[in-house]
């Protein structure tokens, strides 16, 4: 009998039959969002998805020689947005470094990044989990921020193994990405899964990526070991090649039970980097990593330091264009998910997890306002419709909220429909049904079509029910 | 003061160098000699100066695209190409280990 891992809610993992001590899983996050931005970090490139190979390269991110690296101020805003929002101290004083190693995607042979003095620090992230799948059931726990830095993406390899060789495309080499660097705070995949997603939502609130992860916009490394309670902690490996959030539990949870169940037999965890394979669902040791990499970093001595200023701060007689003023970016943050969700709970009645729900779902939440503007029935009612009926129909046909044939307006005319008891809730949803067809027809015209309107004539009921009863007897 | 066979091997895998021969690594030992008179200079309470540029502004630009399109004149540097991608060995080749190198045999 092994012992139980992962899935555990709480901290430590019961050991099985084997009498041994439980352990404590401990995972850190290296995240990597790509900027949202038109041209890259250094250079005035433009920055775009699947464009035809190298056409997106200048002569500086291709590395000729008698290139320089030239600043963009809209990547600057964009981390000092992700760090305010992340509660962090934001650097006015930030250096830019040089990491050194060779590969064919990295034509200079180093990274320009910021590891001495990054650009935030000390931040926190908090997000929330459902106990035991209960949705009623939320816990909202924290992960701290270690640091975000700038630095540069690197070019894309495609291996050709049948020729022994590896094709390179630049155009990706450049971009600029934000690393957010996440404490060792969690404990499994599902809180790590829960914290990416929560960040995810927040960028693409601040519009500072659009951390698309099949898009390679958002990318997350795991550190990952085990111990037990009270000894120190363990070697922890890091696992790369994580494709989606669904997988990074995945992975996550595999290699904290690799860890137990080799530590259990005797063996120890390798400081190695392991990659993650989808398809056999486990970690394997990544051959490329020669031994312990020394990446020789040094400042970089084309760039000088990064300041930014405050209002406190701020110079007189500089050209505002060379100027960001940390506090003229934090007033006009746009309201983060969790405020979101606060309001529209205490707007609408509606409860925390229906809350989480709505912004989980892209245009979910601006759906379900637009149809509380149009409709009589309270958004305690209307919630119902929007979270089991409208999106199960979506789930089901793997539409987008965008891309849904029933509209707000048709919706809401429906529900009034029903709020005026004009049609029962089965007749509902059988016009529901209709609606989803989107042949254009109203609420009104498919009640009328398929005659579901409720019956208030006493007579016409009668005249229906002595109908039945004959037939009845006639057979 | 002598630099060890280990220290060799890895400096030249980092950096991609060949020292070649005895007098390759003698020149080595030469230079780090030359540097070590740094450690002469009393810097005890002196903040570490890490870049002439630090009194400097670091220049801002707008975010435009003014540049890249030019896959044709960079293809024109490259040894090997295939459609329009850059053609790599499979990944990074590791050098030999120094003792069996001939270059270095010659010398010692």
């Amino acid at each position: 009998q092994r012992a139980v891992a992962g899935s555990a809610r709480g901290r430590t993992v019961p050991a099985g039959d084997s009498g041994l001590a439980p352990w404590v899983p401990v995972v850190g996050l290296e995240i990597h969002a790509q900027i949202s931005s038109n041209s890259k970090l250094f250079s005035g490139s433009q920055v775009q998805f699947a464009a035809p190979p190298n056409s997106l390269v200048s002569f500086f991110d291709a590395s000729l020689p008698g290139t320089l690296p030239v600043l963009n101020r809209r990547c600057v805003e964009a981390a000092v947005m992700t760090g305010l929002a992340l509660n962090c101290s934001i650097n006015k004083k930030s250096l830019f470094d040089r990491k050194h190693y060779f590969y064919a995607d990295l034509p200079a042979g180093y990274q320009i990044t910021q590891q001495r003095v990054p650009i935030a620090v000390n931040g926190s992230l908090s997000y929330s989990l459902c106990i035991d799948n209960k949705m009623s059931q939320m816990v909202t726990k924290t992960v701290r921020i270690k640091q975000i830095q700038l630095e540069q993406d690197s070019g894309k390899s495609l291996h050709d193994d049948t020729r022994s060789q590896t094709l390179v495309d630049l155009n990706r080499a450049g971009v600029g990405l934000m690393e957010v660097v996440m404490e060792p705070d969690m404990c499994c995949g599902e809180e790590a899964a829960a914290a990416v997603r929560e960040l995810q939502l927040i960028l693409q609130t601040l519009g500072s990526s659009q951390a698309v992860m099949a898009e390679g916009q958002l990318r997350v490394d795991a550190n990952v070991s085990v111990h037990h309670p009270g000894e120190p902690y363990g070697v922890r490996t890091e696992v790369k090649n994580i494709n989606s959030i669904r997988f990074l539990a995945k992975a996550i949870d595999y290699e904290i039970e690799r860890q137990i169940e080799e530590l259990e037999n005797g063996g120890t965890i390798l400081n190695e980097t392991r990659a993650f394979d989808s398809k056999l669902g486990c970690t394997v040791p990544m051959r490329d990593k020669e031994g312990k990499q020394d990446y020789r970093f040094m400042p970089e001595p084309n760039l000088p330091p990064l300041i930014l200023y405050d209002a406190k701060s701020l110079p007189a007689n500089m050209n505002h264009q060379q100027v960001i003023n940390i506090d003229w970016i934090h007033e006009r943050l746009p309201d983060l998910p969790s405020v979101k969700r606060e309001k529209l709970v205490e707007q609408y009645g509606i409860l925390p997890e229906h809350s989480f729900t709505l912004l989980n779902e892209d245009g979910l939440a601006e759906f379900f306002e637009n149809v509380v503007k149009q409709t009589q029935m309270k958004p305690k009612k209307v919630i119902g419709w929007i979270l089991q009926d409208l999106l199960s129909y979506l789930k089901q046909h793997s539409l987008t909220v965008k891309e849904s044939p029933v509209s707000p307006i048709l919706l809401a005319d429906l529900l009034n429909l029903l709020e005026k008891e004009e049609i029962s809730s089965t007749a509902a949803k059988q016009v529901l049904a209709e609606l989803w067809k989107g042949e254009g027809k109203t609420p009104l015209e498919i009640v009328k079509e398929q005659k579901l309107q409720l019956l208030e004539d006493q007579k016409e009921l009668e005249q229906i029910c002595q109908a039945v009863i004959d037939r009845q007897e006639n057979e | 003061q002598k630099v060890s066979v280990e220290v060799l091997e890895h400096l030249e895998h980092l950096a991609l160098v060949d020292f070649r021969d005895a007098e390759g690594v003698e020149r080595l030992q030469k230079a780090i000699q030359f540097a070590d008179q740094l450690h002469e200079v009393n810097t005890d309470g002196v903040e570490p100066m890490d870049s002439v540029l630090e009194d400097r502004c670091l220049y801002l630009r707008e975010d435009d695209v003014t540049e890249g399109n030019c896959t044709k004149e960079l293809l024109e540097n490259a040894k090997e190409k295939v459609e329009e991608y850059f053609v790599a060995p499979p990944g990074n080749i590791p050098l030999p280990k120094l003792g069996e190198r001939e270059t270095f045999l010659q010398g010692s």
